[in-house]
């Protein structure tokens, strides 16, 4: 499998990443050539092999449903390049 | 003597303290002097001096206490540190300040260390030279013999690296996703060790792949390293994959004994085309553990082809995900283009905010991870991580720990690298302990020919790390590394 350039331009925007049109053909040589040197993995025999998501053994442990945090709105608010009247501020979404 | 003390060892420096041969302040000061004398290694992104001296004197004068009471370190600009401008290298969290510190870098606290300033690395721990930081590219403190060309540090902890080979810390933290403390230690002639996965807290952690990042310390010496481990690892109920058991005291533990010790040699490291020197060199290894009584064992992991392109689909793919929350919203750096709606915003923040190599591997992840690709990217890519996991079982149950070289290389120049592909097989030994959650430590073993220093690797079972530290001393003791950039 390989990409084109109407792909890559697919995956830069469900990966909210914009990309210029001089940037697309390195983009397409680059993905390949790494897609290319991975796809060597289906010559490996996976039958009845579980995937491994995690090397930690069972299952996430349970915490109490309890509140544990909170009443920080200043420390949460800090860092945000727009903030307004104890919100994050974006651009207008709804006209 | 000020002007030696930042040549001892973390545990000499402790030593001194007890002793009050000087007090926590002067040797904050010996290390503040020798960070403004080296910025030509690019190795801090953000110095702290008033705050290291504000918490050296709390040490003197006894209202901070710890084992490692006074004890200067550098962290890696990964670990959120409350109040102190944190990155990850990258643009787009550029004056990000956070209001909360780390699981790793609060138990070092807890325990009395001195915090001299952020260490640079690769942008988000992906690279590894350390060109990838966008605060300029950290060089190496060691040049090959005969020459005056710079040399990358290694990566992604090369600020981490370069700084405790500098004698710019006693001692820093790094992060390995896939070799960054192990591959960088091995560069500039250092220790650095990775502990099982779950035992160091992710919590505060800048995240690059959660299924596979882990702290650890880089120190000059494998006892140092065992001190700041201890400290570092513990149970943090913020880190789902956190492991609630106990932290042995590794340094009370450790022996360096190898006797009735099995050492593996995996077959299938031995490369086609394997540098002689870097051969020569694990053959030195065995040799050296074979003369401390270990019982030398030939063992097959025959997945290890597969490691490389198995983690380059999984660390990107979780990387795509994890790095979704830089989108311009609640901290990080916004554009918005004129006139752009909020999908604008987002698109136009991560790309001016991150890297090309970032952006490279956002962008596999997203791929392999999209609909009618995921079975036969990622899917696939598990099992195999299971078979490579599988591989290292076996093994196990021939030997006690795995002895290997740690890069494939000495040190390279900056730009030596471009092809990504390139670039990632330097990871080719590092990778494959990393999918099976082991710990893995890389020690100062030997120069090559060019002058440059050399690790080997040794990989434990699950939870071993006192077996990983002893043949680690025994290597060290028998090494005798004693080379300085």
């Amino acid at each position: 499998m390989s990409v084109d350039s109407q792909t890559v331009r697919k995956i830069a925007r469900l990966a909210r990443i914009a990309v210029t049109d001089d940037e697309v053909p390195g983009l397409v040589e680059q993905l390949n050539g790494i897609l290319g040197w991975v796809e060597q993995l289906g010559e490996v025999d996976t039958k009845g092999v579980e995937p491994m998501a995690s090397v930690m053994p069972g299952s996430l442990r349970w915490r109490a449903d309890e509140v544990t945090d909170g009443g920080i709105q200043d420390k949460v608010l800090a860092n945000a390049p727009d903030a307004a009247s104890g919100f994050f501020a974006v651009p207008k979404v709804i006209e | 003597m000020m002007t030696s003390l930042t040549d001892l060892t973390l545990a000499d420096m402790k030593a001194g303290l007890a002793a009050r041969q000087f007090s926590a302040v002067e040797l904050t000061q010996a290390h503040l002097d020798a960070m403004a004398a080296n910025r030509h290694l690019n190795a801090y992104i953000v110095e702290t001096p008033e705050l290291a001296l504000a918490q050296a004197k709390a040490v003197d004068e006894g209202a901070r206490g710890g084992p490692l009471a006074g004890i200067p370190l550098g962290i890696k600009d990964l670990f959120a540190t409350d109040g102190v401008q944190t990155t990850a290298g990258s643009n787009i969290l550029k004056g990000f300040v956070p209001r909360y510190e780390s699981g790793v870098t609060a138990n070092l606290l807890r325990d009395g260390a001195v915090f001299l300033g952020k260490l640079n690395m690769d942008e988000f721990a992906m690279g590894s030279s350390n060109e990838t930081s966008a605060y300029g590219r950290v060089i190496s403190p060691w040049k090959a013999k005969g020459s005056d060309a710079e040399l990358v540090p290694g990566g992604s902890s090369g600020g981490s690296a370069a700084a405790v080979s500098a004698r710019l810390c006693a001692g820093a933290t790094g992060t390995d996703t896939g070799g960054s403390i192990r591959q960088p230690a091995a560069f500039v002639g250092i220790a650095g060790i990775k502990p099982t996965y779950g035992r160091a807290s992710r919590w505060g952690t800048i995240a690059f792949a959660s299924s596979l990042d882990q702290a650890g310390p880089m120190a000059r010496t494998v006892t140092d390293c065992a001190l700041m481990l201890t400290s570092m690892c513990g149970f943090d109920p913020k880190d789902s994959t956190s492991l609630d058991i106990a932290v042995p005291d590794w340094v009370a533990g450790l022996t360096g004994a190898m006797k009735g010790k099995r050492v593996g040699i995996p077959a299938e490291y031995r490369l086609d085309g394997m540098d002689p020197e870097i051969a020569a060199l694990w053959d030195q290894g065995i040799a050296w553990l074979k003369a401390e009584g270990a019982e030398i064992v030939s063992v097959s992991l025959p997945h290890t082809k597969y490691a490389l392109p198995t983690y380059y689909i999984v660390a990107p793919a979780e990387a795509s995900s994890n790095l979704a929350r830089y989108d311009g919203v609640r901290y990080g750096n916004r554009v918005t283009p004129k006139g752009g709606n909020v999908h604008d915003m987002y698109a136009a923040t991560r790309a001016a905010g991150f890297g090309k190599e970032v952006k490279r591997r956002i962008m596999i992840g997203t791929y392999v991870l999209s609909a009618g690709f995921y079975d036969a990217y990622y899917t696939q890519a598990q099992k195999v991580r299971a078979l490579i996991a599988r591989d290292f079982e076996q093994a196990f149950e021939k030997c006690d720990v795995l002895l290997t070289p740690t890069a494939p290389s000495p040190a390279f120049a900056f730009g030596a690298k471009a092809d990504p592909l390139a670039m990632y097989l330097n990871d080719v030994f590092t990778v494959p302990a990393s999918l099976a959650g082991l710990p893995a430590m890389s020690v100062p073993a030997g120069l090559s020919a060019s002058g440059l220093p050399l690790g080997l690797q040794i990989i434990g079972r699950p939870l071993d790390e006192m077996g990983v530290l002893d043949a680690g001393l025994a290597i060290e003791r028998a090494a005798g590394f004693s080379a300085r950039p």
